[in-house]
Order: structure tokens, then sequence, then C-alpha cells
């Protein structure tokens, strides 16, 4: 197979974006213990409420705790929920809808209403409903829990995508010198849908830490520290009313940037997947290169007359 | 008893390969396909004419198992086969060219692959170097040469004709003993067209494959075919050999084929190239 790096610049940044949330996800703690020696928890009370200084970057909460390392240590809760969720997510839409569509007939409309069923049911009250019950979930159950509601939008993207696959003439010409189905599915039409089931890999990570989010923030997401546990917290502690804009503002604009992040990588999945807005950019680009040629060549005649 | 029942003289030899007997298809209102019978024979060119539409294609799918027959029968070596099922043996013995090769081969996928892939289904190579050879030799049988140059090539590197050349080595290489062409040639360059019909040709006398070309085309099914069948409206109307079916053309509708097919020959057409055909 080959690995094509992504040629826009959107998809770049947004891909760098991401890949820098990841990684804070996996070094912020360490950065919290060795570096700033200090914990998510630890209460400073020479400085309780205060603004950003050289001591405390981001302020402190009104408890004393510094809002970076919270911010740090969130990271990991947050980017950790985004990415299983995520997984699981499109685990289950790659395997319901690709399987529904390349297989087509009985299956495809058991597994399509499933899926259809899934999707109408409202999935953030379930979610309340489910992690409420649960009291506390941890930082796995709760992946599970957002990732089990999270994937028939995909799934349904996918078998339409698949559908397409097995009305192409190669899966036909396959199936003609007698390779099976199964492997027809997993060898040879997974490896076309793996852009888009990664760019909407991204889309279920940022979805499932925006749940996440939401069930940290009404105080159901379990006792790990993440952005949303941050704004809750900040919120029950009437931060707005105090002006304690550094304890909330921070993660609130992480999760913003991490979902500004997989939109741009999904514009460049749209220019790959529609092949209007692929037309039209690669016209554009071939006709800015003519200019540019032209301009060049036109230029390069004027200085050899000005030499003459 | 139709058309195709009559037994055209010469050309035969023993007893055909791939059987249609009798066989239909519709799709809803429409049938593609009626009651039609048609043998191959090994070591024979039959070539299936007509228009756009006349089941020539449908006729074609129905030998490759892809369309299960409403009415009717295929028989393998005069015995029925099951539509039902995994077709690996059936697939072994018959095998099918595509018409498009842009889109009958997986761009994903290196030539090595899309070959060893056909070997290994079958069973007529194992292991990395003994398959890379047999992949090789039928690269070159198919005049793609040296084959090693195109293992590792991927096939949007390759030509329109080249495709064409690797999706004929994909279905040699499981050493068929029919081949159903699909309008082989429709998709390739003039210039190319030839070399690909003198590739089934080769095929048909040193390995004594019986062939199906479908084609709309009646001057390349001249050239290249044992005898032709002309369709019409999911029916075989005319079938006979070659040289008797295009000098004395029974049925009206074969008639009307030969006469807008541009033909140096006639003088008609020779003495006025731009204009119609009268």
């Amino acid at each position: 197979m080959r690995i094509r790096l992504p040629r826009s610049a959107r998809v770049r940044v947004g891909l760098g974006v991401f890949l820098f949330f990841c990684l804070v996800g996996v070094i912020g703690p360490w950065i919290v213990t060795h570096v700033m020696h200090t914990t998510a928890e630890h209460s400073d009370f020479n400085a309780v409420a205060a603004g950003p200084s050289w001591h405390h970057l981001l302020g402190t909460t009104t408890s004393g705790q510094d809002c970076l390392a919270q911010l740090l240590e969130g990271a990991r809760g947050s980017v950790f929920v985004g990415l299983l969720s995520g997984f699981i997510a499109m685990a289950l839409a790659a395997l319901v809808g690709v399987t529904a569509g390349f297989t087509g007939g009985i299956t495809d409309r058991l597994l399509n209403a499933f899926a259809n069923v899934v999707m109408t049911l409202p999935s953030f009250i379930l979610l309340i409903i489910v992690a409420g019950y649960i009291n506390s979930p941890s930082i796995l159950l709760s992946s599970a829990i957002i990732g089990l509601v999270e994937w028939p939008g995909g799934a349904r993207y996918l078998r339409a995508q698949a559908m397409s696959m097995r009305g192409r003439d190669f899966t036909t010409a396959l199936i003609a010198i007698g390779e099976s189905r199964w492997r027809i599915l997993v060898v040879e039409v997974m490896p076309h849908l793996t852009g888009i089931i990664s760019a909407m890999f991204l889309r279920a990570v940022v979805a499932g830490v925006f749940a996440q989010a939401g069930l940290a923030f009404l105080g159901i997401g379990g006792s790990t520290v993440s952005w949303g546990f941050v704004i809750g917290a900040a919120q029950q502690h009437g931060a707005i009313g105090l002006g304690l804009w550094w304890w909330y503002v921070p993660p609130g604009l992480c999760i913003a940037l991490l979902g500004t992040a997989t939109a741009l990588v999904n514009f460049g999945v749209d220019e790959v997947s529609n092949p209007a807005l692929r037309n039209a950019s690669s016209g554009v680009r071939k006709a800015m290169k003519r200019a540019e040629r032209e301009l060049a060549a036109r230029r390069s005649q004027e200085t050899e007359g000005a030499t003459a | 008893m139709t058309v195709a029942d009559q037994n055209p003289p010469s050309v035969r030899t023993g007893s055909p390969v791939l059987e249609a007997r009798g066989v239909s298809c519709a799709f809803g209102q429409r049938t593609a396909v009626d009651d039609v019978s048609l043998a191959l024979y090994p070591g024979t060119i039959t070539a299936l004419v007509g228009e756009s539409g006349s089941g020539k294609t449908t006729l074609a799918r129905l030998f490759a198992l892809f369309y299960r027959p409403s009415a009717g029968e295929i028989l393998l070596d005069g015995k029925p086969v099951s539509a039902r099922g995994r077709k690996v043996d059936y697939y072994g013995q018959v095998q099918m060219i595509f018409q498009d090769p842009f889109s009958s081969l997986n761009s994903l996928k290196r030539i090595r692959h899309v070959l060893s892939r056909a070997l290994a289904v079958h069973g007529k190579a194992s292991g990395r170097r003994e398959t890379d050879a047999k992949v090789v030799e039928f690269l070159e049988r198919v005049s793609l040469t040296p084959g090693s140059q195109y293992l590792d090539k991927y096939p949007d590197e390759l030509s329109g004709g080249q495709r064409q050349r690797i999706s004929i080595a994909r279905s040699l290489s499981v050493e068929p003993r029919v081949l159903l062409a699909d309008e082989p040639t429709s998709m390739l360059d003039a210039s190319i067209r030839v070399g690909i019909l003198n590739l089934l040709r080769k095929q048909r006398d040193e390995e004594g494959l019986a062939v199906l070309y479908i084609t709309h085309d009646i001057a390349s099914a001249r050239y290249l075919a044992d005898e032709i069948c002309v369709m019409k409206d999911g029916r075989i109307v005319e079938r006979a050999p070659t040289e008797q079916l295009i000098t004395d053309p029974q049925h009206p509708y074969t008639q009307q084929l030969l006469a807008a097919a541009p033909d140096p020959s006639r003088t008609a057409w020779a003495s006025n190239p731009e204009g119609e055909v009268r």
C-alpha cells in the first residue's frame, strides 16, 4: 500500500494540531511532575485565585491549584477518552458499515436497520442516563459508552462507500478469479477506505472529547481530571462571576482547537473524496502554474531585452 | 428450436467445453437474454456480435456465473453448473476478461500481487520464488517483456493496452480452458487493438482455449473469430462460420450490421470513403 503525504496545507496544519494534543496527552502529566514539580490537585495557599504570573503561568483556581497543571493533566483524560471512544466507534462503524455495504441483500438490510435505530436514539441523553446510572464511571468505561453510541453515522457513510466498491469491475474481476469475499473485502477493498476511515476516526475522536467534556461538566464523567472536568469545576466555583478567565478559557480553547483541527483535516478529505472539489482545486492549481510560467518567461525576456 | 441449435459445419472439434442451454435472464420487466443456446468448443473462437443492449454482456455474465439464469442452465463438460456457493473450481476452468482495463485492476495493488493471487487461489504456485517465476512467465506470455520489470509496478503506471495484457495474464495464469472476453479492445486505442486480438488468437492456437469474443465491431470479429453469432434483442438470430456469415448473411439484421461496417473491399465505401454507407 502506498502512503501519500497530504498536499493540502490545511490538512497538514490540522494533523499537526491534532498530533500536538496527542503528544500533550502523553507527556503532559510527566511535565507536571518532573518539570513543574507539582500535581493537578496540589494547592498553593500563597496564591489563591491568582492571575497568570511567572510562578503560575496560567494562574490558579479558587483553591490555589495550578491551572496549567490541570490543563496538562486534563489533556490526558480528554484525549485518551477521545482516542479510545473514537477507536471503538470507528471499529464498529467499519465492521457494520463495510460488511453491510459489501455483502448486500438481507445482511445489508438488517445491519442498516440496526444502524438507523441506534442513530435515531438521542445519543447524548442516552450517555447522560447511562453515565449517571453507573455513577462516576472510570475512564475506560466512559470511553466505551461514548464509542457505543457514536458509531452509526460512520457506519452509514462507510456502507455507501463499500457499496460503490462492490459495483466496481475490480471486485467483480476478483470474484471471477475465485477470490473469497472476505479476502476481497479485507485485502483489496479496505485499503481504498483507509483514508476515509482515518478522517472519520479524527472526527470521532473529537466527538468523544466533546461528549466526555459534556459529561464531566455535568459532573457525571467520573473523577479523572479532564478539560470538561476543569470547566465544570470552574463553573461550580463561580469562576465566571469572579472573572477568573484563566481557569475556564484555556481548556475551552483546547477543545475548540481540537475541533478546528479535525475540521481542517476533513476539508482536505472532502477534496479527495469529492471529485468536483478535487478537479476544481487541481484546475486552479494548474492555471496558477501556467500563469506563473508565463510571467517568468515574460520577465526573463524583458531582462534579456534590457541586457541586450 | 433456435438458430443456435443448428450445427454449422467445419470449425467444431470434439464436444463443447462450456454450453448455455435454453438460458434466459430477466431484470425486472426487461428480458436481457431470451432462451439462448450457445456452445463453446476447444480451440475455437466464437464471436458474439450485436449492438448495445442486445444482451451479449449479460450472456457473458451468465457464463461467468455473476447472474443466475431465470430459465435454462449452464453446462461445463456437459454437467450442469450450480450457481450457488463458492465457485473456485469453475473459475479454474472459465475465466473472464473485462472491457475496461482501467477499472478491472485494483489500483492500490502491485502487478505481482494481482497475478500471484490468481496463482495462489488455484494452487498453481507456492512460495515467493516459484510464484514470482510463474508471474514473470505469464507476463512474458502476454508480451510484457521483460516480465520482471513489471512486478513492482502499479496499474496506473501502465498504459491501457498494458493493463489489458495484465488482466489477460491474470486470467491465463489460472490455466483455464475457456476465456470469456467482453469487448476486450473497445476501451483501447486502435493501434493496440490488433495486438490484443492476436494475443487471444495465440491462446487458441497454442493452448487450445475456447474463446468467447464479445464485440459490437463485426470487422474485428471477422479478423479474429472462427464463427460468429449475431445477437439481437436477447436472442441469437444467426450463427455461422465467419466467412460464410460475412459473404452470405441470412438474417436482415446481420446484413444491416455488415452494411454499417467499414470494409475497404466494398467499392461503395472505397469510392466514397467520407460519405454514408449505402
